[in-house]
């Protein structure tokens, strides 16, 4: 089975968010990155099915050089192949589409990504992806099953849960529960050092948005704390339904 | 600008998020001077959109719309699109608005913006404002291309009646599709019945791991019952096996802005944050007066959760009266 996860790199949860000075992305100064929490569950699927299945896993990055770092830990993950496209675009679209042309040359049997990345939470690259190349594709799955050529996935609605089914080649995002990642361990990652990255170009693909501006949201002002007295919780009860209106 | 709301519906009826869609879908149209057209996919009943102001509404009809498949409505929708020269297409960031607006974005060869929270016309360009890195920043992007697809989070664009009910106009619309269309099916569909789901939910009551165990969540579930209110968790709790994880709030569980979150016995970790900081109105209940949830909190309460909570519930119910 030839597998295809895409990874991105992402400034870790924990990040105090501080805008940059163009006031279009952040200010990257201290920031630690990290891959995409949820491509962890893409890629340790991917993983699995190789080990289930036999084949290969590509990892493939869209990024900045320092976005390399996470290939080499995917690398250190045991991936057969790591490629990175060099291209600082924001731009789900371009991204989808230098994704869609390193999978219309390797043919994948699978592809998987991350429900989300955390930075700029889009949401868009899987469906991007599955559309440009005519595939399937099933987003938010916490549950996969592929027999054969074909597939059943469970994924997350509102108040509840989906069965969806679909044949092989697809696209599937990876949404937490999935499966539990497992961690390179310290022998590896010093192997994958060394690892080759192969690069590519990236696709000649135009942005079909542009940031215009990015700013923190207005700041809350002081909340009003009470202590726990009877008067104290009649009192936010009626503040509640007089002042703030919502019960 | 001509707009395509694309109406989402369940067993029959519009659901909410159809309500919102209108009215995103009418401010817009009021600012670029446009108008605006539903979409629903299936039978549904129309008539309560013209509450909201609707008047001209498809209703597109074909047998293999019927097996679910989001790639197929994405198809129905451009071809709908196309058929009345829309120059946006709204639809809502629900699970299957996410999955749709990409594919369709690519099929218009259009921009596209998700899960936005207000949306500006300035000098003839769509400008939306949308939350990014878990709501800690917000970022404002122009769609650059003529046909542009904007999904919208969930309650957050109220839908507003209009002064005048309007008599929706329903026109049938066949797209024209092949089993080619048909990419992935649903095949089964589980809801956890008789419960409200958090993203979907007005208010919230979230119980944190100060609740310290699976058997005094009938604390939250009672103020919740008297407030018509969802449950939701914590990732502590939620990995502890204490609560669903369908249930979890947070970065890597649901995101949702109800109009009142209450929070009881959550520290306000980031990514608990990241997941309901957009909330109307916070209430805290917490033990340590220096409990992070403070800092966004508008009301709180000082104090131990399980005696706050059931004296909480009394009083609201002489204001609710449910
Ligand atoms: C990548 C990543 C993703 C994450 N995603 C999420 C997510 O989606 N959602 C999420 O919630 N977390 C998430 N977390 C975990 C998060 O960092 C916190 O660990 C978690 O939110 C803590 O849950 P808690 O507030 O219930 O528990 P704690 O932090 O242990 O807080 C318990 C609180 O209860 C209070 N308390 C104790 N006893 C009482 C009492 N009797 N009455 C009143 N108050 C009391 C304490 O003062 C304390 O503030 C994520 C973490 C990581 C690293
Ligand atoms: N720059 C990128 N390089 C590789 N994969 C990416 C990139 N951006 C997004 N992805 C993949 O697409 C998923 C969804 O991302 P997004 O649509 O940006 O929220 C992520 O979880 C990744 O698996």
């Amino acid at each position: 089975m030839n597998i295809l996860v895409g990874i991105s790199q992402v400034p870790d949860t924990t990040t105090k968010i501080v805008i940059g000075a163009d006031s279009k992305a952040i200010d990257s100064k201290g920031v630690k990155y990290i891959m995409n929490p949820y491509d962890e569950f893409a890629l340790e699927e991917a993983l699995r099915l190789k080990e289930k299945n036999g084949g290969t896993v590509t990892a493939v990055t869209v990024g900045g050089d320092t976005a390399k770092e996470v290939l080499r830990t995917a690398l250190a993950l045991q991936v057969d192949k790591a490629i990175f496209i060099k291209s600082d675009s924001a731009d789900s679209f371009v991204i989808a589409s230098n994704l869609a042309a390193v999978a219309q040359e390797s043919k994948p049997d699978v592809i998987l990504f991350g429900r989300q990345s955390i930075d700029y939470d889009s949401f868009q690259v899987a469906p991007m992806v599955a559309e440009l190349l005519d595939m399937p594709s099933v987003t938010m799955t916490s549950k996969l099953e592929i027999n054969g050529t074909s597939l059943t996935a469970e994924r997350d609605i509102e108040g509840g849960k989906e069965t969806v089914s679909a044949s092989l080649p697809a696209v599937i995002s990876a949404q937490k529960g999935l499966n539990e990642p497992r961690y390179p361990k310290l022998p590896d990652i010093m192997k994958a050092k060394s690892k080759p990255i192969e690069e590519r170009a990236t696709t000649s693909t135009a942005a079909r948005t542009e940031i215009v501006g990015m700013e923190l949201p207005a700041a809350k002002g002081k909340g009003k704390i009470f202590g726990d007295s009877d008067g104290d919780i009649s009192e936010l009860v009626k503040l509640l339904h007089e002042e703030a209106k919502v019960i | 600008m001509k707009i395509l709301a694309y109406l989402e519906t369940l067993d029959g009826a519009l659901k909410k998020t159809a309500f919102e869609t209108i009215t995103a879908a009418q401010t817009l149209a009021k600012q670029s001077g446009g108008s605006v057209v539903g979409l629903v996919i299936g039978s549904a009943d129309t008539a309560q959109a013209g509450v909201y102001g609707l008047a001209d509404c498809l209703v597109a009809k074909h047998a293999l719309l019927e097996k679910q498949s989001t790639s197929a409505f994405a198809e129905t929708i451009a071809q709908a699109a196309k058929a009345e020269n829309a120059d946006v297409v709204i639809l809502p960031a629900s699970s299957t608005g996410k999955e749709i607006a990409p594919r369709l974005a690519v099929k218009l060869e259009a921009g596209l913006a998700p899960d936005t929270t207000a949306h500006e016309i300035v000098g003839g360009d769509l400008i939306a404002t949308r939350p990014v890195y878990a709501g800690k920043a917000r970022l404002k992007v122009k769609i650059t291309t003529a046909k542009k697809v904007v999904t919208i989070r969930p309650n957050v664009f109220t839908a507003k009646k209009a002064d005048a009910a309007a008599t929706v106009a329903n026109r049938d619309f066949a797209p024209n599709l092949s089993d080619n269309h048909v990419k992935a099916t649903v095949t089964s569909v589980s809801r956890n019945i008789g419960k409200l789901d958090v993203s979907e939910a007005d208010i919230i009551v979230s119980g944190g791991r100060g609740l310290k165990g699976p058997e005094n969540f009938h604390l939250v579930e009672s103020l919740a019952g008297t407030l018509g209110a969802a449950v939701g968790a914590s990732r502590a709790v939620v990995d502890a096996g204490w609560r669903p994880h369908g249930e979890q709030v947070g970065q890597t569980g649901k995101t949702v802005s109800p109009t009142l979150y209450i929070a009881a016995g959550i520290s306000g970790a980031i990514q608990h944050l990241a997941g309901m900081s957009s909330s109307k109105v916070i209430v805290a209940i917490n033990k340590d007066k220096d409990a992070p949830i403070f800092q966004i909190a508008d009301y709180g309460i000082v104090g131990d959760a399980f005696e706050v909570l059931p004296k909480l519930t009394e009083k609201v119910k002489s204001v609710v009266h449910r």
